[in-house]
């Protein structure tokens, strides 16, 4: 069996239809979605806007209050569980491993929507997890205890298992937060790498707006519970919808490098000078 | 990962010889110690005229049998319980589930006078499932919703509540003391085969379902998110443990009362060996447990003999102080 290019193929669509969610009250608010196949969408808005909410939603976390989610154009929270698990994985905010795993059956358990009872741990299995291992750059921790890990490399882990997982979709709830900036970007690389090499369908939610501009294929910004506008981040990624969504007023710079788009906050200080 | 499975296994080939080293020492002492060749022999070649084999056959082998199911049930139920609540303080005692069991057999006993045997585990489980749900209940009513600490809390609260019930009873019912004894504190004293039988069907099922679903409770024990983008059914998984749960603990309770702490600290030792995932907690928990319960019955024999210690009390006196030593090896 080849070892590599064996990587599934986007052809795969995930949309919403005027979906509602929310626990008691509903927090997202009627969403019309396109997840674009093979790029890498990337939610942001300020707290509390419902953009975790969504993910979960789509995640099958949470049920709609009303409206749907449609996979392939069927309701998602009709389908088998595990029938949707073997095209989309999610990797949820703030995840804690059981104390005692090590980094390879962490990854491993990414393999349970292709088990079963009389189908035990396959060479597919194990082939999947080397591979994903390879792909997350963790093989050297394969037998370390995720407890004994820095903050970055169980990200990495984690990834490494959503992997494993094979789907052609890969939901991320802020799988940034609280790490070093350059364990971010190291991180965002990583999930580029997926979905312009290997075509899978990411959906991130990002905190860091700079980050979220440099590295979204499409950029999805939220306003109380609602899409206030989405695009390239050459298209919305502007003073004006910084100041709609967040009430931030900043500016938006270019960097002369990269070309990549970067969004500097207004302080008093620099209103000040300008004025 | 080859290494860790070779270690595995062994650990396997380890707990079968010390699972066979603990039934034979509990066929062998007791107040009257036999010697092995003639307990082998008492299987293969029974002589109704020895009295050696006659104890053997008639009297320690049913209980060895069923401190070994029992001993098994409870590890395998407690490890269940922990891994779906993440609650390394989950186990059927603490949330109320052997007392809830234990109380719903006594007064079924005194209410129907002719108890038959038969309907003695479904008492229980019925038991059993009433207290989990009060205990679950009351721990999602409290503001925060099912937390350990809030699981702890009512489960403490509804253990003592049906603990003083039972007392009560006990004390307006002087005459059945030895029969109540099994239902205070646990003990193998009063058991006898055809509770056995009754159990056993039960008991395989309990197990074998516990093991199937093994895979799907080291998921669950990364949180309902992570288990849910792998593919489970959250919901409808955790009705399915929790029955799983039930039966097992209601047969325990059938056989011997509500022998506390094995579910508690076996699984601890066990994760302390073949770390956290299920697919191999689950078959050591069984193997443990039931080499645990049959050297603590062998010690509540052969103590202060030709007397006898009710087995839920050195259940508690063993396992308590190797529960604090294995927090103190953990918190390290």
């Amino acid at each position: 069996m080849p070892l590599t290019n064996q990587q599934p193929i986007s052809s795969i669509s995930l949309t919403t239809c005027d979906l509602v969610v929310g626990y008691s009250t509903p927090i997202v608010k009627g969403v019309n979605l396109t997840i674009q196949p093979g790029k890498m969408s990337i939610l942001i808005g300020s707290n509390g806007c419902g953009k975790s909410t969504l993910l979960k939603c789509l995640a099958r976390v949470l049920p709609p209050i009303s409206g749907q989610v449609r996979l392939n154009g069927k309701p998602i929270h009709q389908q088998p569980a595990k029938q949707v698990a073997k095209m989309m994985a999610l990797l949820p905010q703030g995840p804690i491993a059981p104390e005692g795993l090590s980094v390879k059956e962490l990854v491993s358990q990414g393999r349970y929507p292709h088990q079963s009872f009389l189908k035990q741990w396959s060479k597919e299995d194990e082939q999947a997890v080397i591979q994903a291992m390879q792909q997350a750059n963790i093989e050297a921790l394969a037998d370390r205890s995720i407890s004994d890990l820095s903050g970055g490399q169980r990200q990495r882990c984690w990834i490494a298992m959503v992997l494993a997982q094979q789907t052609d979709i890969i939901l991320l709830d802020e799988p940034t937060t609280y790490l070093d900036l350059k364990v971010q970007v190291d991180l965002l690389n990583l999930l580029q790498t997926l979905a312009h090499q290997h075509q899978r369908t990411l959906v991130v939610v990002l905190h860091e707006l700079n980050l979220a501009a440099t590295y979204a294929d499409h950029l999805i910004m939220m306003k109380e519970g609602k899409v206030y506008v989405q695009g390239t981040p050459e298209q919305v990624f502007n003073a004006e919808n910084i100041q709609a969504v967040f009430g931030l007023t900043a500016k938006v710079i270019r960097d002369p490098d990269s070309e990549a788009l970067l969004c500097i906050p207004t302080t008093q200080r620099s209103a000040q000078v300008v004025s | 990962m080859s290494r860790a499975k070779w270690l595995s296994w062994s650990g396997i080939a380890v707990m079968l010889g010390l699972l066979l080293f603990a039934f034979i020492w509990h066929l062998s002492i007791g107040t009257k110690t036999i010697p092995i060749n003639e307990l082998i022999s008492s299987f293969y070649a029974y002589n109704e005229d020895s009295f050696n084999h006659l104890i053997i056959q008639e009297l320690r082998l049913p209980r060895a049998l069923i401190a070994i199911c029992v001993g098994a049930c409870l590890a395998v139920s407690g490890a269940l319980m922990q891994g779906v609540t993440r609650n390394p303080l989950a186990d059927p005692g603490l949330l109320g589930m052997l007392t809830g069991a234990a109380l719903a057999v006594v007064y079924w006993s005194t209410l129907v006078s002719s108890a038959s045997l038969v309907w003695i585990p479904l008492v229980a489980a019925i038991g059993a499932f009433i207290s989990a749900v009060i205990v679950w209940g009351i721990a999602s009513r409290v503001a925060g919703g099912i937390t350990p600490l809030s699981l702890i809390l009512s489960g403490s609260a509804f253990t003592a509540f049906t603990g003083a019930l039972l007392a009560i009873h006990h004390l307006l019912d002087q005459q059945t003391f030895e029969e109540m004894r099994t239902w205070l504190v646990g003990s193998l004293l009063a058991s006898n085969l055809t509770t056995l039988y009754w159990c056993l069907p039960w008991i395989i099922i309990g197990l074998i379902v516990a093991i199937m679903l093994a895979p799907s409770v080291t998921a669950l024990s990364m949180g309902e998110e992570v288990a849910t983008g792998l593919g489970i059914n959250i919901n409808r998984r955790k009705w399915q443990l929790l029955a799983c749960v039930v039966i097992l603990t209601s047969v325990s309770v059938a056989l011997a009362g509500p022998l506390g702490f094995i579910g508690l600290v076996i699984p601890h030792v066990v994760r302390f060996w073949v770390g956290a995932d299920y697919r191999w907690i689950i078959p050591y928990c069984i193997l443990l447990g039931a080499a645990y319960l049959l050297f603590v019955d062998t010690l509540a024999r052969w103590l202060i003999q030709p007397h006898e210690v009710a087995t839920g009390l050195i259940t508690i006196l063993i396992g308590a102080p190797l529960f604090i030593w294995l927090v103190k090896v953990r918190v390290r």
